[in-house]
């Protein structure tokens, strides 16, 4: 609670707009004890005096009344019949929609499809009707407004009912034998007075809105009592001689309305801890850099070089190291297999490269990656789009997710081409049926007119391989593309995607948690492990003799080479939280090889000819071997 | 395509239905009897009795009910008594007024809504996006009516662009020009609010999609920004902002009353104003079962739009 008030408070908006409303309510309270003249007096010689005039300190209205006293006073009402009206429309409404919620079937159906008829109407249409039945006055136009707003009631407080009337403890209540009654008096009514009381204090800004609409319209209070409503209503003929008349109650329902605005922003800010966290945030067009210092260049023939890579993310006050000092390499035509648990930064390092990393919260805060002598971290995002897509491809883990869900699969195969080359329409759509069949879909014609939700996941992950194929890029990576599938057409796509390599010649970084995978398609696999590489190498020679303590126990995982699907869970224990790493090494906690000196100081990727370890007392002596394996 | 919207108008019947059952149990509360309230106070009880068998108020509430309903749906909505003309005429001239004006405010307010929510979703945090955020809490604020007197005040009065109120001039006006002079103000006025609250809207529907993962796809296509943004990610968040639209459009009806009391704009909601000072019940009666009818078929409308646009709901 305290710390809602806290964060209310914080939200500077919130806080003046409930200052406002707190001064106007106490002014409004205490109306009858201010020195004010009487409200309803008329005086025909003072009549239409402006403001600051002896005496009236906002002026007279045209029957020579007071303006700020009949302000006060109207306010006063106003408050009074907005709040009465919520306060019915609550009570009501919540009966109605905890009866329903909680005896459920016919009689929910019944009452619900009544509550559905009434949301029918726009809301003044049935407010007056039932003016027009009850005959105008203030009274009626409280009944009219709290009668329009009990379906709204009904329906927020259904909602509730019914998740808590399936509740053990209401089951048990109904076990005791409690009457139901007593059930919705002692156990459902606690649990939804809360939201009663939300919903009223989000309303009553309407509820005092639409009564003064109604007396805006003569069907409220009658004269000579005014609200704020009927003020401005008279008002209205002498708008244009005395307009003073007009703007002070007319303003003054602006001030009540937008404090209530600001107010109830600044509790459902407080609220939905959604928007407390900070997640709703859009990430940006490419991945914000912010390097401190550039690396040189790696030398050497590589078609990508990522060094020293540092990624971050930055939640509130904590920073998760998600990718630490990462050094990849692809010579053309080359798999590379990039493997960890979920966590290890293998997808964050792979999206960094193209600046896909979801910004904010996310930054790339050292390192670089160059494609054909160029860094693509510090490339402007003009170059980096045309790079993406055409030159460095990528296919996602979940096709469902990753396809747009309401454009055909055929339109977004070819706005992947049309988006890189200028080409017309037909042929584009002629290119992405060709790109079907080469990703052996059948019926290739037909299927291109489907949406995704159509597709079947297999159907959807070759989808997204033909996307990533459309210009014929030099590189595609892939991060856990077949995750999502079962085994056998794991097994197809895993083979599709060996082929197409072979046969076009394409560097491939393989994001995976399966070594089966990395066996079956990768020459050389580097292992990740709580944001850095732990071990690299030719994949046989890893496999064959495995380096790392964590990567033995990986591979142990594996109960036969390509087959199936497989976990991780048979390591104990989790990887570490990156934004709270151990000093030394980030394995220790899991290793049954870990000695002290394991837990102090940096640990070097320590290289021996092909591969690489980053273990004080690895499983292999690497040096011994000759790395070559 | 076609099943679907016979089922969306199959299910209107028993809505429209209930319509008619409130608005009937309603007028069915009035105290006193309406006979005596048409023919005033210096009718004899002869009169009274008589015109009681004529409308038929002497047989039991269901009866009358279904009577009422089947003139209805004949067309015939009663006779006006206070402008001394079948309900039906006049709630259709009155009704095409308020269509000029509600429809041109809700196109204003949809359209300029959306804009705006998409660019202060796109610049997010910062000075577009601020500046939106501002105008929006102004205008969900501002009382419609009020919003629309000071706008007389400003540019009818003291800047004398624009005719203070009414439809058309009353000399020598009645063209396009003329009632675009006279509709201007009004419509925005009645616009006002409605935007804000889609705009508030679309800028969370946009920040909502602009986080899937089909949108980091169209990024790692190659797609530029501004194609993401109103193109994959717009047309996503319309599935969401649509039936806000929907809502919406009942707000602008509802507010059109006010408005139309302000510029003496001669619509249906000034209509019912006058018949329910004058408690002329029959055209109030008519006016609001018209409406809402109207209303209940824009809504599905509405929906079949929405199927339209999402692929997955279409059945
Ligand atoms: S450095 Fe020590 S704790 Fe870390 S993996 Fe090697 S043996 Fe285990």
């Amino acid at each position: 609670m305290t710390k809602f008030l806290f964060l209310i408070v914080r939200n500077r908006l919130a806080a003046a707009g409930g200052i406002v409303l707190l001064l106007v309510v106490v002014l409004a309270l205490v109306t009858p004890l201010l020195p004010l003249q009487p409200p309803n007096v008329t005086d025909t010689a003072d009549r239409f005096l402006g403001p600051l005039a002896p005496g009236h300190l906002l002026g007279t209205d045209h029957l020579g009344r007071d303006l700020l006293s009949r302000l006060l006073w109207g306010t006063r009402l106003s408050l009074a019949v907005g709040f009465a009206a919520a306060v019915i429309a609550a009570v009501i409404g919540a009966a109605i929609g905890i009866v329903a919620g909680y005896f459920g079937g016919r009689t929910d159906n019944v009452i619900m499809r009544g509550v559905d008829m009434l949301m029918a109407f726009p809301y003044i249409l049935l407010a007056l009707a039932i003016v027009a039945a009850l005959g105008p006055g203030l009274m009626n136009a409280l009944i009219a407004v709290a009668a329009v707003n009990v379906p709204f009631f009904a329906r927020n407080i259904r909602g509730i009912t019914v998740g808590i009337a399936n509740k053990e403890f209401v089951e048990a209540a109904k076990l005791a034998g409690m009457g139901h009654w007593r059930i919705i008096g002692l156990e459902i009514l606690p649990n939804v007075l809360p939201v009663i009381v939300i919903a009223m204090s989000t309303t009553i800004g309407w509820m005092i809105l639409e009564t003064a609409g109604l007396s805006f319209l003569g069907l409220g209070s009658q004269p000579p009592v005014a609200d704020l409503g009927s003020m401005l209503g008279e008002a209205r003929s002498a708008l244009i001689t005395n307009p003073h008349t007009s703007v002070v109650p007319g303003v003054m329902i602006l001030f009540i309305v937008m404090g209530i605005n600001l107010l109830g922003d600044g509790v459902r800010d407080a609220l939905d801890p959604r928007l407390r966290s900070g997640a709703l945030t859009r990430p940006m067009a490419a991945t914000t850099v912010r390097r401190e210092s550039v690396p040189e260049a790696a030398t050497g023939e590589s078609l990508l070089a990522v060094r020293d890579l540092e990624t971050r993310f930055h939640v509130g006050k904590r920073i998760f190291r998600a990718v630490n000092k990462v050094s990849l390499t692809v010579a053309p035509g080359e798999c590379l297999g990039v493997i960890g648990e979920s966590g290890s930064g293998k997808s964050v390092t792979a999206l960094s490269v193209m600046g896909l990393v979801a910004s904010p919260p996310g930054v790339i805060t050292g390192g670089r990656a160059d494609y054909r002598g160029a860094d693509l971290v510090g490339m402007p995002y003009r170059k980096l789009r045309r790079l993406r897509g055409d030159r460095i491809a990528y296919i996602f883990q979940d096709p469902l997710a990753t396809l747009h869900p309401l454009y055909r699969v055929g339109d977004q195969l070819a706005e992947a081409i049309t988006v890189h080359h200028a080409v017309g329409r037909a042929e584009a759509q002629a290119r992405a049926v060709e790109l079907l069949n080469d990703v052996r879909i059948p019926n290739a014609e037909s299927r291109a007119r489907a949406y995704p939700h159509e597709l079947s996941g297999g159907m959807r992950q070759r989808v997204g391989i033909a996307m990533a194929l459309a210009n014929a890029p030099d590189i595609i990576i892939a991060d856990e593309p077949t995750t999502a599938l079962d085994v056998t057409v794991q097994a197809q796509i895993l083979a599709l995607l060996e082929d197409l390599r072979r046969a076009r010649g394409l560097a491939v970084v393989f994001i995976t948690h399966d070594f089966g995978v990395v066996g079956q398609l990768c020459d050389r696999v580097s292992v990740m492990y709580a944001g850095r590489v732990v071990e690299e190498g030719p994949t046989d020679a890893v496999l064959a003799a495995p380096a790392h303590p964590y990567t033995r126990r990986l591979i142990a995982c594996v109960p036969e080479l390509g087959q199936g699907r497989r976990k991780l869970h048979s390591i104990p224990g989790l990887p570490p939280p990156v934004d709270n790493l151990p000093e030394g090494c980030a394995f220790a906690p899991r290793c049954d090889k870990a000695q002290d000196a394991c837990r102090r100081g940096e640990i070097p990727l320590d290289p021996t000819g092909a591969r690489a370890v980053r273990c004080l007392y690895p499983e292999e002596d690497l040096s011994v071997r000759g790395g070559t394996g | 395509m076609g099943g679907y919207i016979a089922k969306r108008l199959l299910s209107a019947i028993p809505v429209l239905m209930g319509i008619t059952v409130i608005v009937f149990s309603i007028m069915a509360l009035i105290p006193g009897d309406p006979a005596t309230a048409i023919l005033g106070s210096y009718a004899t009880p002869e009169n009274v009795a008589e015109l009681n068998r004529d409308l038929g108020l002497d047989r039991p509430a269901p009866v009358r009910y279904f009577i009422w309903l089947g003139n209805m749906l004949q067309g015939d909505f009663g006779r006006s008594f206070s402008l001394n003309r079948p309900v039906i005429d006049e709630v259709l001239d009155r009704f095409s007024a308020t269509l000029v004006l509600a429809g041109t405010s809700f196109v204003l307010c949809a359209l300029l809504g959306i804009l705006a929510g998409v660019v202060s979703a796109a610049r997010q945090y910062g000075l577009a996006d601020k500046a939106i955020t501002f105008a929006v809490l102004l205008g969900i604020s501002i009382p419609s009516f009020f919003l629309g007197m000071m706008m007389i005040l400003f540019f009818a009065v003291r800047l004398q662009w624009l005719p203070v109120s009414g439809m058309y001039a009353i000399y020598g006006g009645g063209g396009l020009v003329d009632l675009l002079r006279h509709l201007a103000m009004p419509a925005i006025a009645l616009s006002v609010v409605a935007t804000g609250v889609i705009a508030r809207l679309s800028r969370s529907a946009m920040l909502e999609v602009l986080r899937q993962d089909f949108i980091r796809t169209a990024r790692a296509k190659g797609v530029g920004e501004r194609r993401v943004i109103w193109r994959h990610a717009l047309r996503a968040a319309m599935v969401s902002i649509i039936p806000v639209l929907g809502i919406q459009a009942g707000f602008v009806l509802s507010g059109a009353v006010y408005i139309e009391i302000v510029f003496q704009w001669p619509g249906v909601g000034r209509m019912l104003v006058d018949a329910i000072l004058t408690r002329d019940i029959l055209l109030v009666q008519g006016g609001v079962v018209f409406v809402a009818a109207c209303y209940v078929m824009f809504n599905i409308a509405v929906d079949v739009a929405q199927s339209l646009l999402d692929p997955r709901i279409r059945t």
